[in-house]
């Protein structure tokens, strides 16, 4: 095997543009691996991994190009052809007009008249471009994680004064009058709205309120730590206020995580002000879930709750094993770990130890997009090289286990996540003492990736599918536990 | 629908960031803005969060822009150097950031040695060079008293200066007078015609359009550049609409001085056949203009651009007098014939505060007919304006672009801006001898280096208070 590895100063591109053009060359004939990213100690720590000679003194401003092919000829062509692709790219993208793109937002909003802005810049660049978009008057959803609390307390204070929302950081998903920012379904109109402080938390709502036929209006996004003391639920009760003013929703669901005392009566407080009905939907909640949440919204609204669609081989026959959950959402994750602890005991999970190794035996559950592991990579539910790696590494490690995964869809998302787990989980099937595999899909049935398609070529490699994650995290409970569901 | 939630239904969309979420809302139908952004130069993300969060910032810009573009210069008089620059015996001015005869490069040591032989300080060039290489000249940038010079910028005490005055913002600024092209004292050339032309400077020219200037009382400097911007000058590289408009508005008073009629011809002519001669007002114009905008705590504007022939300095609004620099880039463009770009020194001249002042290469559009001088296209000219928006505070209120439908130069160069974007002033130059003597050899565009900037957005951050 030949190696070719090139290190470019002073070029950019970010994380999915990266990863499109490495999966491209790493496709070619003849090519064993291939990385294309930008040198974050995560992606160096890859490079390792995959077998590459680490560079020396490559800087996270630095772009790797690292491939290994059958012959120089291959491996040549293959960097040659990853390096055209990027300026190919950067190309593309110049306008032919007089006016190059802008390089900042407040360029952006001297160009034309916009009322939001969607920052998905590596987190220590997100603050200034949020900044920017306020003082030009613009809504804003912070999609980028690995933002300092003190940034986000800043920026929300900087909001409140101009009567403005932001929303995040670490905000997943947005959806404002059908139109979805970042990761969000494809959903109807209808008379529900959500206020979410965990994107996939909406996202599992928004999917089962589709599957029982209703539509939802618009999902705000608060961040993650919207409800933590430092911030205090500043963009939440803005959120709320701005939905009750919304004559089209009438019913108002908040995604909430566990808060203080303290938080939930502000957040009671100003759901007490409002007119609008306002119900509660938690994940991390001993006793209840997201699809119990949004089971209680369909009550509210007078709408039976549907069975959920599932699809089920019930062929496992593989006895108690380590439950090894893999999620790229990480309040589907939380989710999975309230259902399972009661039943199975203490976990170990980087949601609770964020220097967990993954390799640990045991009943792990992984939250593969945290803040650590997603450092100059994409989001897992875009990039799932990780996850797959882990899932190989998980089947071969120890026999018997059972594999929870999410599977998100909708726009932002990876357009055909079932044609890289497929194969992936097959393969683990295949094994002696093969590992149980438990999916949760999180779509609607309009989502562009096409759900019962991504759900039957998941059962058909072997996999248990639900629609609903609190249902597949019980299901691979009791598979664990050698309790036949 | 309520005002407070229209924004919910159907916005249009700024995106910065990963291009696959533009891409999403795209294909839902969606209007969207996208920037196509980079990591900032330098690794500079603490220093700008820093900065974005000082709330000193949008105000202290706001000044530092409102002095800028209000300034209205006068030129008052013609002054002799030594009186208003606090400058005697051998105590030289010279362009750009601090630089010492050890450093200094080959223009502004041939600049030096004509100052020494110009002041009878020295007899022969062996002599001047020996005494300045001693240390036997004391030396200090133009910009460190109010003045400025083009190219090496060498101002000695017996030396006419030009005085502005802005009323304004009660500001004032010099600058040398004009030596015309070719073999001249500021592109390094010190032989015996650039020394007779600088006696003639100083002992008609200066003398005769002091006179004149007493006669039509202030001349307004902002208001000539603003003509001439919209006939073809952008104020660095082509000034020669200013100079005629100059000439028109000075020759009735000039042929009435009191002096010899061959004298005043004399005058008339040099004034006439040089298409530089009002960029030594242009500059002082717009040194007055940036120095209202200096230290103003808080404030990203730069207030001055300035090389020596061997580093190019950055001066910010909010770190006062503070030099940021790195070394100068060699210009690209067209030589003279009979020069090649190995001939070409790198970057020297204090006419680069034209482009902090919001013109010259800035205003690229205006001067569509040097663009092939400066070595590009009509239509790269638009672009080059342009882009300068982008890193600008504002489009100046007076000075405007007639193809771009009379927008304002973009203006006001916020060093954060460049950082941000990785995208430096474009700035027009002329392009001087690497060899002491040689004089001009040609005109083109110069990079300024990014590294100051990223070092002026360093200091600013460490001057947020905590």
């Amino acid at each position: 095997m030949i190696e070719r590895i090139a290190v470019e100063s002073g070029s950019y591109h970010d994380s999915v543009t990266l990863m499109a053009v490495g999966g491209e060359i790493g496709r070619r004939e003849g090519v064993d691996a291939a990385l294309v990213a930008m040198a974050t100690e995560l992606n160096v720590g890859l490079l390792g991994d995959l077998g590459f000679a680490v560079p020396d003194g490559a800087t996270p401003n630095d772009l790797v190009i690292a491939v290994r092919a059958v012959d120089d000829d291959t491996a040549d062509h293959a960097l040659a052809a990853a390096t055209a692709r990027l300026a190919e790219r950067s190309s593309s993208s110049g306008s032919t007009a007089e006016e190059a793109p802008p390089p900042t937002t407040a360029a952006a909003t001297r160009r034309a008249t916009a009322q939001v802005a969607l920052v998905s810049t590596p987190g220590a660049s997100a603050f200034v471009e949020a900044v920017d978009a306020l003082r030009s008057g613009l809504h804003v959803v912070v999609f980028s994680d690995n933002v300092p609390i003190d940034q986000e307390q800043q920026l929300k204070a900087e909001a409140a004064e101009r009567d403005l929302l932001l929303m995040g950081p670490d905000c997943g998903t947005v959806v404002l009058g059908g139109l979805g920012l970042g990761f969000a379904n494809v959903v109807r109109p209808g008379p529900v709205s959500l206020v979410a402080a965990s994107g996939t938390g909406a996202q599992q709502a928004c999917a089962l309120l589709a599957h029982a036929d209703v539509g939802v209006n618009h999902v705000l996004g608060v961040g993650g730590r919207d409800l933590s003391d430092e911030i205090g639920g500043a963009s939440t009760i803005r959120a709320l206020r701005m939905l009750d003013d919304d004559p089209a929703t009438e019913l108002i669901g908040l995604v909430v995580k566990s808060a203080t005392d303290a938080v939930n009566a502000r957040i009671a407080d100003a759901v007490d002000r409002l007119d609008t009905p306002v119900l509660h939907i938690a994940a991390d909640r001993p006793g209840d879930d997201l699809t119990a949440g949004t089971d209680r919204l369909l009550e509210r609204l007078g709408v039976t709750v549907p069975r959920w669609p599932s699809w089920v081989s019930h062929q496992h026959t593989s006895g108690p094993g380590p439950l090894r959950g893999l999620f790229a959402g990480g309040t589907l994750c939380r989710e999975a770990l309230t259902i399972a602890e009661p039943d199975i005991g203490t976990l170990s999970t980087n949601l609770r130890s964020p220097d967990l190794d993954p390799a640990t035996p045991g009943h792990v559950l992984l939250d593969l997009g945290a803040d650590e592991m997603t450092q100059g990579r994409p989001h897992p539910m875009i990039d799932q090289l990780l996850r797959l790696r882990r899932l190989e590494a998980d089947a071969v490690a120890s026999d018997g286990s059972v594999i929870l995964l999410d599977v998100v869809l909708g726009h932002g998302a990876h357009p055909d996540p079932a044609s890289e787990l497929v194969p992936a989980i097959a393969e683990a099937r295949q094994r002696d003492a093969a590992p149980a595999v438990v999916v949760s899909i999180i779509g609607t049935p309009d989502d562009p990736q096409g759900l019962v398609g991504q759900a039957e070529a998941l059962a058909g490699a072997g996999a248990d599918v639900f629609v609903s994650n609190a249902e597949a995290a019980r299901h691979a409970t009791s598979l664990a536990l050698g309790v036949s569901s | 629908m309520s005002e407070s939630t229209s924004w919910l239904h159907d916005p249009a969309v700024v995106t910065v960031g990963a291009r696959l979420f533009d891409d999403a809302l795209t294909a839902q139908g969606a209007t969207t803005v996208p920037v196509e952004w980079r990591p900032p130069a330098g690794g500079t993300e603490d220093d700008l969060a820093r900065i974005a969060a000082d709330p000193r910032v949008g105000a202290a810009n706001a000044e530092a822009v409102r002095r800028l573009t209000e300034a209205r210069p006068h030129v008052v008089g013609v002054r002799r150097a030594g009186d208003v620059l606090g400058i005697d015996g051998p105590q030289f001015l010279h362009a750009g950031p601090p630089i010492d005869w050890e450093r200094a490069s080959g223009p502004m040591r041939g600049a030096l040695i004509g100052g020494l032989l110009f002041e009878d300080l020295a007899d022969t060039a062996e002599a001047a060079e020996g005494l300045a290489a001693g240390g036997g000249v004391e030396l200090a940038p133009c910009h460190s008293r109010g003045a400025v010079g083009p190219m090496a910028g060498v101002v000695t005490p017996s030396m006419p200066v030009f005085e502005l005055h802005d009323e304004v913002n009660g500001t004032t600024a010099w600058c040398s007078l004009n030596e015309g092209l070719g073999k001249v004292l500021r592109y390094g050339a010190f032989s015996d015609e650039v020394i007779t032309r600088l006696r003639w400077m100083r002992d008609v020219l200066g003398p005769l359009l002091a006179m004149t200037f007493d006669r039509i009382g202030p001349y307004d400097v902002r208001a000539m550049i603003a003509q001439g911007l919209q006939m073809g000058d952008e104020g660095h590289n082509r000034n020669r609409a200013g100079t005629s408009l100059f000439i028109r508005e000075v020759v009735g008073e000039l042929i009435e001085v009191d002096a010899s009629a061959s004298d005043i011809a004399d005058v008339c002519r040099f004034v006439n056949g040089n298409d530089h001669f009002v960029l030594n007002l242009v500059m002082p114009c717009a040194k007055a203009a940036a120095d209202a905008a200096r230290d103003l705590p808080g404030s990203t504007m730069v207030v001055a651009m300035a090389r020596n022939g061997t580093d190019f300095g950055v001066q910010v609004s909010g770190t006062g007098d503070e030099w940021f620099t790195a070394p100068a880039e060699t210009p690209k463009g067209l030589t003279f014939p009979g020069y090649t770009d190995d001939d070409v020194n790198p970057d020297i001249g204090d006419s680069t505060i034209t482009e902090t002042y919001g013109i010259g290469g800035m205003a690229m559009a205006c001067a569509p007919a040097i663009v092939r001088f400066v070595g590009g296209t009509v239509d790269a000219a638009f672009e080059t304006t342009h882009s300068m928006y982008d890193v600008t505070l504002t489009e100046h209120p007076h000075l405007q672009i007639p193809a771009l439908d009379f927008r304002g130069t973009p203006t006001g160069i916020d060093a954060t801006a460049v950082v941000r974007a990785s995208r430096p002033p474009a700035v027009n130059t002329g392009m001087a001898g690497k060899v002491a003597g040689t004089g001009q050899v040609g005109a083109g565009l110069v990079t300024p280096p990014m590294d100051c900037f990223v070092d002026a957005v360093r200091a600013l951050a460490a001057a947020v208070p905590d």
